[in-house]
């Protein structure tokens, strides 16, 4: 059986981290991974509903990059977003509750799943459009330049994406302008069920954005050390004065593109292959060699994310209903109807 | 002073008044503005400010969405709202929505300027008129600027509002010449009324403005008084002022450059359908553009558009 898109052997080097920095990156992957886990039994038991689009298997990107940035960055997402609002820092609480369609969630329950935003931590959504969330990260940089703030926007997005033209208009304005935009690429091989290679007559993504005189480089996205190292890198060269930067993260989906997908277009054995770079797994086991790790405190992080994910699934349940007669309410900028 | 010239005056005064606008668009810069608006500009305010940008309609429209959301107060002018499409999807799946999706905590504060409507032998695909199809739109707010003082006046109001304001300017209007005040008179919330009359309300926006002025001149001379209301405000409607003009004069005909089916003037017939039937002496009429793409021979096209003679015999219609 040929493998389309064979992964990278599992990375097994030493992680350059000291202990607890070590066990607070997989504690993070591992937050996104059991959350989304009771996300999918949610959907099964009709909880959850709408599209649901889980980023089992890429958490490492999220919780690497993510880990790079300040307070006063901005991030913008795409529908797979899970991952990045919880690496951000929105509570699971919030999280959970928007899922549900709540008042308590981080989009007051009008958003769901794909549409999670918070202003406070700078999280820019949650954008469902393919690439829609490209132009408005050169325009945050704009503003950013503009306004003389430091602050970097990352973006991230998918393989998709980079057939649409906003990718390429956004790279062109960001590079031409300088702006202090870090394109994160999920490359995860599909664009739903298209595989890059039946979409794009190039399929080296950084090589695209390389043509925009962008600084681009690849990494392994199952290694949360590389997304880490890939993105400081980046940003040291941001701040440099180098400009807008590119890393194409090489991940893969365990799950299917979304809870309607009956995953026909790819190999059960090229899934598997993967799943053996489990970001989480390998990671752990890295620790474990090196001490970093005991089997007490794998249990303990395993533990508290299991209670962290009942807590938020208890609070989304005795959430609150928005009232129909709110519902109006956000179209406009109240006081200038 | 001219349209153009208030046009000129408005986007001058706002980029000396908050440090936070910035003009971006296709030869806002160095050309001078395709219908010279910012001539000069880029060397009175720089670079940082007058951001000439690539012919990239969905980039630079998301790009100002993102400025607005970053603290700027972009004035984005987009060449002609034929091009507009191009940026279509940042508009309405970014800009209209954002406020919605994240559950208010994020508002616009965006204007998209934009040449709209025909009648310059510029055929077919660069004399669309689409203020309906935004005008549809929840979420954003929409303009149509038809006298010299709105030119002047609307802009200011439309930068200070929280959300997306989208500005639609007549090509027909920008060599008009009209009066100006030294202060605003009116708000971004209201129609007003251009002429006064008793007998029917004409009922338009924008480029078709003085077409019906005309024809209620020409009206005048043949004892039918009407009234002209200048819708001004596309979206949200002014229904009052709208139902107010409709109810005084019991007939009323709607003037709108768009096509006909599915066009703005369908929507303001079905508010009076719903509001003001009972009070009316005649089936409301509209004139509106054939449902053809816009030839190229000014004898067609003109033929495709409203006219003075299309409105005074609708008028005379409602009377037979």
């Amino acid at each position: 059986m040929t493998i389309d898109h064979p992964p990278p052997a599992p990375t097994t080097g030493p992680v350059p981290w000291e202990k607890s920095f070590a066990q607070k990156m997989l504690e993070q992957m591992l937050r996104i991974r059991r959350m989304e886990e009771k996300c999918a039994e949610l959907y099964g038991a009709g909880k959850i509903r709408g599209f649901l689009h889980l980023y089992i298997g890429e958490e490492a990107i999220a919780v690497g990059a993510l880990s790079c940035l300040t307070n006063d960055d901005n991030v913008v997402a795409t529908y797979r977003e899970h991952g990045q609002a919880l690496a951000r820092g929105i509570p699971m609480r919030a999280l959970m509750a928007e899922m549900y369609g709540k008042r308590e969630g981080c989009s007051r329950g009008r958003g769901g799943s794909m549409h999670l935003f918070d202003a406070e931590r700078r999280f820019f959504g949650g954008n469902a459009i393919v690439a829609g969330g490209l132009p408005l990260a050169v325009g945050l940089a704009l503003a950013a330049k503009r306004l003389g703030e430091a602050r970097v926007t990352a973006v991230f997005f998918g393989d998709g994406a980079v057939a649409e033209g906003a990718f390429h208009e956004a790279l062109n304005l960001a590079a031409l302008w300088r702006l202090p935009v870090l394109f994160c690429c999920e490359n995860n091989w599909y664009a739903m069920g298209t595989a890059l290679e039946r979409a794009q007559a190039e399929t080296d993504l950084a090589k695209k954005a390389s043509a925009y005189r962008i600084d681009a480089v690849a990494c392994d996205g199952m290694d949360v050390v590389a997304c880490r190292e890939a993105t400081e890198q980046a940003l040291a060269r941001l701040h440099a004065g180098r400009g807008p930067q590119f890393i194409e993260f090489r991940t893969y989906r365990f799950r299917a593109h979304s809870m309607f997908d009956a995953e026909l277009y790819r190999d059960k054995a090229e899934v598997e292959a993967w799943r053996a770079n489990d970001p989480i797994l390998t990671f752990a086991a890295r620790l474990r060699r090196e001490d970093k790790l005991s089997d007490a405190e794998w249990a303990a992080l395993e533990a508290a994310a299991e209670a962290e994910v009942a807590d938020a699934v208890a609070f989304a349940e005795t959430g609150t209903w928005e009232p129909v007669e709110d519902l109006l309410k956000d179209v406009y900028t109240p006081c200038h109807a | 002073m001219s349209y153009r010239e208030a046009m000129r005056a408005a986007m001058r005064e706002a980029l000396q008044n908050d440090a936070r606008v910035v003009l971006m668009g296709e030869d806002v810069g160095r050309y001078g503005g395709t219908y010279a608006f910012s001539k000069g500009f880029l060397a009175e305010f720089g670079s940082e400010r007058i951001l000439d940008t690539p012919l990239s309609e969905l980039g630079f429209v998301g790009a100002g969405i993102g400025a607005a959301l970053g603290g700027l107060r972009p004035i984005v002018e987009i060449m002609t709202v034929n091009f507009s499409l191009l940026a279509l999807d940042q508009i309405v799946n970014t800009a209209a929505l954002f406020r919605h999706m994240s559950g208010g905590q994020f508002s616009v504060p965006l204007v998209i300027r934009m040449a709209t409507g025909a009648g310059r032998q510029l055929a077919a695909q660069h004399s669309h008129s689409f203020e309906g199809l935004y005008a549809h739109i929840p979420g954003i707010k929409v303009l149509a600027p038809a006298t010299v003082q709105d030119a002047r006046w609307m802009l200011a109001p439309a930068l200070a509002d929280p959300d997306p304001v989208v500005i639609f300017e007549h090509a027909g209007l920008f060599n008009l010449e009209g009066e100006v005040t030294e202060a605003p008179e009116w708000d971004i919330a209201h129609a007003r009324v251009r002429r006064a009359g008793s007998d029917v309300a004409l009922i338009t926006y924008g480029g078709s403005l003085p077409k019906a002025l005309e024809a209620a001149e020409s009206l005048c001379r043949d004892g039918i008084e009407a009234e002209v209301l200048d819708l001004r405000v596309l979206r949200p409607l002014d229904e009052e002022t709208l139902i107010a003009s409709v109810r005084k004069c019991r007939r009323a005909v709607v003037i709108d450059e768009n096509w006909r089916s599915g066009s703005l003037a369908a929507e303001i017939m079905a508010r009076i359908m719903e509001r003001a039937f009972y009070e009316l002496d005649a089936p409301v009429a509209r004139v509106a553009s054939e449902e053809v793409p816009i030839p190229y021979p000014r004898h067609l096209e003109q033929a495709a558009l409203p006219q003075p003679e299309k409105i005074i015999a609708a008028v005379k219609g409602l009377y037979a």
